[in-house]
């Protein structure tokens, strides 16, 4: 799946972002293509710019040169909430979810479906019932089936579990491209397997997924392609297949060039 | 935890779509496995925050009950619940806004301020009733607005605005009024009707009351079933992840304290009834009491967690537990000695509580 795929438009481009925070340069000139279907994984040590990388496709930051092609077409994000119109959704490293409320609550949390008919456009009563459904149905969809009680208030989960609502929500709605910042970060080894399993259903399902991480083992078990940043600028994109993770290491500690 | 190597993860085989909820079960005998009976207690009370004022309110009921005949005369239970009409409108307000994780020491003054811009409007300056209310309801509205631009704009603690704006409204009231009461027998009957008696069962109600519990209905419906009540809940819980989700932080704290001042002005207009006067000296011990009511009543003070009907219930072990030790023969300042006593067992109950799995 990952090999054949330059002849492809990508789903997400940037082309030559720069970003700079006073005299620092957290981005100099990089450039990125995400495919439909794959999962692209950001690697770096700390300080190169995965997180700035980030957040400039997300809304987050708005960079400073540079353009961003969503589907072909240019985008301007100004704000989160505009990446996230556009079917761009981010899973944050920690874990966007509001303990108190439950599990359906958390997964429409800020864009709730109202009733249909007087109750819901004058009294503006939310659909409970449906969302709990639907929440039923993306959670099995996902495969998640330590979740079905969706009553259950997020508190009382997992830190796999939370992150698998989390992720469930940005699968929900991230029409176009779900990215994940360190979604393992937190997490013990098997609740970790539980996460990059997930991503490796969101991929089945056809959403190209971005994946940051530390983690060595994990990006090169998922990723299908493998995007190196150092020192602000993209040192290499690579594949598992083509370079080991000893060979990752060193372009990404500049030991080694691609 | 860099040096594990990953293998086919241990998941679940895939449940059929929509399927009975037969891992809800699985999910919380996982839960229960490793459980105490007092930790299952206090996963129930996790969930259900309701149950333990209500268990202390009938044990309350029972126990003043055999202490004095009188105390469940229905002469008696009347005169709780007008008691409670006015603390109990104010506590909602403070609900709302200690679910957001905030405090209102205001809520007192912001009332008998409205209070007395009613009854000064249409006593002295004899403008309808129905326009004096309208006042009452701008001065609870512009104080309302007021807190919430110093918390959402100047970011400072609600803590601290309250504080500070508690002063300025008692300053105001004063000011305004002239330290003079006005007498319910100079307003128009509007003004006062709150006070009117109405008996089902040979129990006497005022429509105070029935206002007020019209008011838990009608925020208890809100909070539960509307969007902006989960958003209310979300912000107190966690306001960055609220952010992060797309809700606008700063609007629903607004909303949470322009809806209070506008509850707050109905208070005053209950307690114009109750008291059949308009005093710029009331309500100094409302702040404190509509904060016990909330806390009693199992809202968490770190926000995030409550229900109103907490609160009514927290209000009503108040009433129960003034009027009950005053009919026992005991002197005021036990009352308030048992009310203290009261606070520091709900707050140590709720932070219990919340020791619920880290």
């Amino acid at each position: 799946m990952s090999t054949a795929t330059e002849t492809r438009t990508p789903i997400l481009q940037a082309r030559r972002l720069v970003k700079t925070f006073g005299r620092v340069v957290g981005l100099d000139g990089v450039s990125l293509e995400l495919y439909p279907g794959e999962v692209l994984a950001i690697i770096g040590d700390n300080g190169a710019g995965k997180s700035t990388l980030v957040k400039c496709l997300t809304g987050a930051y708005v960079p400073d040169e540079g353009e961003l092609l969503l589907d072909g077409k240019p985008v301007h994000f100004k704000r989160p909430q505009d990446a996230r119109a556009a079917g761009i959704e981010t899973v944050y490293q920690n874990l966007a979810v509001s303990p108190a409320l439950d599990v359906a609550a958390n997964l429409f949390l800020g864009r709730e479906v109202r009733k249909k008919g007087i109750l819901g456009s004058v009294f503006r009563v939310v659909d409970q019932k449906g969302m709990r459904q639907q929440a039923r149905e993306q959670l099995s969809s996902l495969g998640i089936s330590t979740l079905q009680d969706v009553s259950v208030a997020v508190e009382n989960l997992s830190g796999g579990q939370r992150q698998a609502v989390a992720v469930a929500r940005a699968a929900a709605f991230g029409s176009k491209v779900v990215v994940l910042d360190e979604p393992t970060a937190a997490l013990g080894v098997r609740e970790s397997n539980q996460v990059l399993e997930l991503v490796k259903r969101l991929r089945d399902q056809g959403i190209p997924v971005i994946l940051i991480s530390h983690n060595m083992p994990q990006v090169f078990e998922v990723a299908d392609r493998i995007h190196i940043q150092r020192l602000g600028k993209r040192a290499a994109t690579i594949t598992p297949h083509s370079h080991s993770m000893t060979d990752a290491v060193a372009i990404m500690t500049g030991a080694a060039t691609a | 935890m860099s040096q594990h190597t990953t293998g086919p993860a241990p998941s679940a085989p895939p449940q059929p779509t929509g399927g009975p909820p037969t891992s809800a079960l699985d999910l919380a005998e996982e839960f229960l496995d490793r459980t105490t009976p007092l930790s299952r207690i206090r996963n129930t009370l996790h969930r259900y925050p309701a149950i333990s004022p209500a268990i202390v309110l009938v044990i309350a009921v029972i126990v003043f009950g055999f202490l004095n005949d009188r105390f469940l005369n229905p002469a008696n239970l009347s005169l709780i619940t007008q008691q409670v009409a006015v603390v109990g409108t104010l506590a909602v307000a403070q609900t709302l806004i200690i679910l957001t994780a905030g405090i209102d020491l205001s809520v007192g003054a912001v009332m008998v301020l409205s209070s007395m811009v009613v009854a000064q409007t249409t006593v002295h300056l004899g403008l309808p009733a129905v326009v004096g209310l309208f006042l009452g309801l701008v001065v609870g509205l512009a104080a309302g607005a007021f807190n919430g631009f110093l918390v959402t704009r100047l970011k400072l603690p609600p803590f601290i605005v309250t504080l500070g704006t508690l002063s300025i409204f008692v300053a105001l009231t004063l000011l305004y009024s002239g330290g003079a009461t006005v007498r319910g027998g100079e307003m128009p009957a509007l003004l006062t009707a709150m006070g009117a008696t109405f008996s089902i069962g040979g129990v006497n109600f005022t429509v105070g009351v029935l206002m007020m519990l019209l008011l838990y209905v009608v925020v208890a419906f809100v909070l539960q079933k509307t969007a902006w009540g989960r958003h209310v809940y979300a912000v107190g819980d966690d306001p960055e992840a609220a952010r992060l989700a797309g809700i606008s932080v700063n609007r629903v704290l607004m909303s949470v304290y322009l809806a209070a001042g506008a509850i707050l002005a109905l208070g005053a207009w209950i307690q114009i009834g109750r008291t059949n006067a308009a005093s710029p000296n009331a309500g100094a011990e409302l702040n404190l009491d509509s904060i016990t009511a909330v806390v009693i009543g199992g809202t968490s003070l770190f926000g995030g967690r409550g229900t109103v009907w907490g609160t009514l219930l927290g209000a009503l072990i108040v009433g129960v537990f003034r009027n009950g030790l005053s009919l026992a023969g005991l002197d005021v300042l036990w009352q308030t000695f048992a009310v203290g006593v009261l606070i520091i067992v709900a707050v140590s109950v709720d932070q219990w509580i919340r020791k619920v799995r880290k």
